[in-house]
């Protein structure tokens, strides 16, 4: 596994360590685009493995979480970006790699996470017309007394 | 001027689905069409969502086993083994000899199962009609082997933390050496219905082209990434379970087209079963089953797992907050992503082309929807 | 009449009834009498249909509904006769509930020239084969009524699929069938029959056959030229909104048409009821249900061609192989007459 120390000092606000698996990178959100880009290029993690969020309502925050990997080598990395649970906002990664386009979404849909440049920031799994996002932590799992189920 | 101007044309939006033959499940994709060529192409998902990776935050690691059966249910053991082995990761268990055996068999029977959907279903949507039935049949053996190992056909549950559920009854290995046996002549039959027809060929050749740079931009993986000619398979860049001692080829082709995605498959049956031949002569005895805690509590942490399924790699990204329940459980469904890169495949077709590309793409509705 | 009669005619001259009567008579006759030809074959052709399918592709096909199932294509239109009629409320309506009748009555109407037997021939006009393509040409108009009338985009698709398919295949048709009347010098269908006394035109015209063949597939709809109904792509086509017998009536049409399509291969090919010691009637069914095995055989064979290589197939390959047909069938008949004079 490659050595991505070297990113701290080039981007500042950038903290790495080595996870249970694999490396992980935190990421401040006004850096991910360029972070991400310099992971592609100079890195070879040139593909985007999954996109997805966790929800931690108790540190009143929301961690984007991105896996890359390298592509034939096989490597993988992760990339943190904590959000403010208020207002999760990020930059979208559709221009670097268009398989973002629907994990975007379904980060939107279901995390509520708002994508900035998102050529198309719509809900993808739930119905349009749904209320709340359901894997956040406080998503209301019964129904409402007297309603249909 | 004023000739074009009367005898303007319009294009019309038409919604292939929710209820339509071709779309294999609950799926609609509005087509926008300039005649019979289709100009653009929308994915509308979620008629089938279930919220499973809500529903794991409310269930024990063992109780969310067979939640996985219902992904991708063509090959629900590769799901089970795609979530046990992300479990196992977590927790450092180490799965007894024959349980690792036992896994790749019923992994790689689930892989050739699924593939045989592929072929057959696709070769229906060109209307092959008899194309459809050999795959069918060949995969009823497969089920029937699934049946005596674990009791059901389509949703298995096979799969433990720490190995499998049961230990193959001694009829099993008769029958999947039969199987094996079999199993070419099945391949010839759909390579003279299908693969070799005049038709079939027309109607797949050049169709919902793909070029190699397009398909990993657009997070292709799988058949449908290595029809394009990479050789990416998780099995032989990073060997997880016991794959690293087996004998085996990652087929790949060239052009990216219908046409590759479908023989591509072809292919990989046949070097599944070479890898299940390999198993079977070297399946030791012992237990099964590891012995693990009655109630499984993983360490507080996070884990990323990835592997090679039917339709492409499948991930789990498992975070443990310490508590017999994951804190949160992200699947990473090869379906989901692949159907994204449907709309740049199929512009430009005609509607019969959009069919086949979707079909070549392979999608389980359960896995896309989750 | 020619041929040594019409067999109805004459039987019904030694009545004695008025010439007026006894022409209605056998119009009647030969009304109801291909009536029942179209519902039992087409009832059977169902059923056989189904089974060829089903012992192609390793199953057993239907079986439940009397003995082997023979009685399941009887149930299955009681069925469709129970159900409701349902007009949608967005559809033309008048065009819609007229086009499943526009396309049924050509499908009846082409029989009158079909040759069933020695003597067995409800009109023999005497241009019988001109007839034929005259009249399952409206075929065209009444699909394209269906779909057009639905005013639903699939209907509308594969409406304008079949405008497109069945106008050009027709030239193919004619074209072919150009070459044997060519060879007999009549357009008249029992003509045709006489003049294979000795030698089927199947051989005389083995080109011919095989464009005509093809073409006969694309026009009466068969895979691997389905592509007016399309099932993968466009549902049913011009009839996915019809219900109940608007829906059996195209389904009869389509089953009709492909009786009638292989009734003219056999006239036309296969030396119409010209057979030794059996009865004329039974060679002329033998040959036809041949036709029929064939042109399932090839159905349940092929995948579904697209329909750019379906009009090129057309104008690049069978237009112009058809043309070349005609060609060299001329200069044939030329040198023929000329080594063999007298005879022509």
């Amino acid at each position: 596994m490659r050595d991505l120390t070297e990113l701290k000092g080039r981007f500042p606000g950038v903290e790495a360590e080595q996870g249970r698996d694999i490396p992980v990178l935190k990421v401040p959100a006004e850096r991910l685009t360029e972070v991400m880009m310099y992971l592609q290029k100079e890195y070879g993690f040139n593909f985007l493995a999954d996109l997805t969020g966790v929800d931690e309502p108790g540190k009143e925050r929301l961690v984007l979480v991105y896996h890359l990997m390298a592509v034939p080598q096989g490597e993988m990395v992760r990339v943190k970006v904590e959000l403010q649970r208020a207002n999760p906002c990020a930059p979208s990664l559709v221009g670097i790699w268009p398989a973002a386009e629907v994990q975007e979404r379904e980060a939107y849909d279901l995390l509520g996470i708002t994508f900035e440049g998102h050529p198309d920031l719509r809900r993808i799994l739930c119905p349009d017309d749904f209320e709340g996002h359901p894997l956040r932590k406080d998503f209301r799992l019964t129904g409402e007394e007297g309603s249909a189920p | 001027m004023k000739a074009s101007a009367q005898l303007a044309t319009e294009e019309i939006i038409l919604n292939m689905g929710p209820q339509h033959p071709s779309t294999h499940g609950v799926y609609r994709a509005v087509l926008t069409l300039d005649g019979e060529t289709v100009v653009g192409v929308q994915n509308v998902l979620g008629y089938l969502h279930r919220g499973l990776e809500k529903l794991a935050e409310d269930r024990t690691y063992t109780q969310f086993i067979p939640y996985t059966d219902r992904l991708d249910y063509l090959a629900a053991m590769l799901n089970n083994l795609g979530y046990v082995q992300a479990v196992e990761k977590l927790m450092d268990i180490q799965v007894p000899e024959r349980a690792e055996y036992l896994r790749v068999i019923m992994a790689e029977l689930s892989r050739i199962a699924s593939h045989y959907v592929m072929v057959a279903s696709m070769a229906l949507d060109l209307s092959g009609w008899t194309a459809w039935f050999p795959p069918f049949r060949d995969r009823e053996k497969i089920l029937d082997l699934f049946e005596m190992a674990c009791g059901s056909r389509l949703t298995l549950s096979y799969m433990r933390i720490g190995g499998v559920a049961a230990d193959i009854p001694p009829e099993f290995v008769p029958a999947l050496q039969r199987f094996l046996q079999e199993l070419p002549r099945g391949l010839e039959e759909i390579n003279g219905l299908a693969t070799g027809n005049e038709i079939f060929q027309a109607r797949c050749r050049g169709v919902g082209k793909i070029d190699l740079e397009t398909a990993l931009a657009y997070g292709l993986t799988g058949p449908n990434l290595r029809a394009c000619g990479l050789p990416f398979d998780l099995r032989k860049v990073r060997p997880y379970g016991i794959y690293d001692r087996f004998e085996f080829e990652v087929p790949t082709l060239d052009n990216g087209d219908a046409y590759d995605r479908f023989v591509i498959r072809l292919l990989e049956i046949e070097q599944s079963a070479k890898i299940i031949a390999q198993a079977l002569r070297d399946l030791p005895e012992g237990p099964v089953l590891a012995k693990v805690p009655r109630v499984i509590k993983p360490p507080e942490g996070e884990v990323y797992h990835q592997i090679e399924g039917a339709k492409g790699i499948l991930g789990f990204y498992v975070v443990s907050d310490g508590s017999p329940k994951p804190y949160r459980l992200h699947i990473h469904s090869p379906s989901f992503v692949n159907l994204g890169a449907f709309p740049v495949m199929a512009a430009g077709g005609t509607v019969q082309d959009a069919v086949a590309t979707l079909a070549s793409i392979d999608i389980v509705l359960g896995e896309v929807d989750r | 009449m020619a041929g040594g009669g019409n067999v109805v005619a004459t039987w019904l001259n030694t009545w004695g009834f008025p010439p007026w009567l006894n022409s209605l008579l056998t119009g009647i006759i030969y009304l109801v009498g291909v009536l029942a030809f179209i519902f039992l074959n087409v009832i059977y052709l169902i059923y056989l249909e189904r089974k060829v399918s089903a012992y192609m592709q390793q199953r057993l096909g239907p079986n439940r509904v009397g003995p082997r199932g023979l009685l399941q294509s009887v149930a299955d239109a009681l069925k469709l006769l129970g159900k409701e009629d349902i007009v949608p409320r967005h559809v033309d309506k008048w065009v819609f509930l007229v086009a499943p009748i526009a396309i049924f009555i050509p499908a009846v109407l082409l029989y009158a020239v079909i040759p069933f037997g020695r003597g067995l021939i409800a009109a023999d006009l005497n241009i019988g084969v001109l007839y034929f393509l005259a009249v399952s040409s409206t075929t065209t108009i009444a699909i394209l009524m269906g779909g057009w009338a639905a005013n639903n985009k699939y209907a509308l698709l594969g409406a304008m699929r079949a405008v497109a398919q069945m106008v050009s295949y027709e030239i193919p048709l004619v074209f072919s069938i150009l070459g044997v009347v060519m060879l007999v010098g009549s357009l008249k269908t029992t003509d045709i029959v006489a003049a294979q006394e000795d030698v089927w035109f199947i051989f005389w015209q083995p080109v011919a056959f095989l464009i005509f063949f093809i073409a006969a597939n694309a026009e009466v709809n068969r895979g691997p030229f389905d592509l007016v109904e399309g099932e993968q792509e466009i549902i049913a086509g011009p009839y996915v909104e019809y219900t109940a017998m608007r829906y059996a009536l195209f389904f009869l049409s389509e089953y009709a048409n492909l009786v009638s399509v292989s009734a003219l291969a056999v006239t036309l090919f296969l030396g119409g009821w010209q057979g030794p010691w059996l009865p004329s009637w039974l060679w002329f069914i033998i040959k036809l249900y041949i036709m029929i095995l064939l042109f399932m055989w090839v159905r349940w064979t092929f995948p579904r061609i697209r329909i750019d290589h379906l009009l090129k197939l057309n104008w690049k390959f069978l237009l112009p192989l058809s043309l070349v047909n005609i060609l060299v069938t001329g200069v044939g008949i030329k040198v023929y007459q000329w080594l063999s004079p007298g005879r022509w």
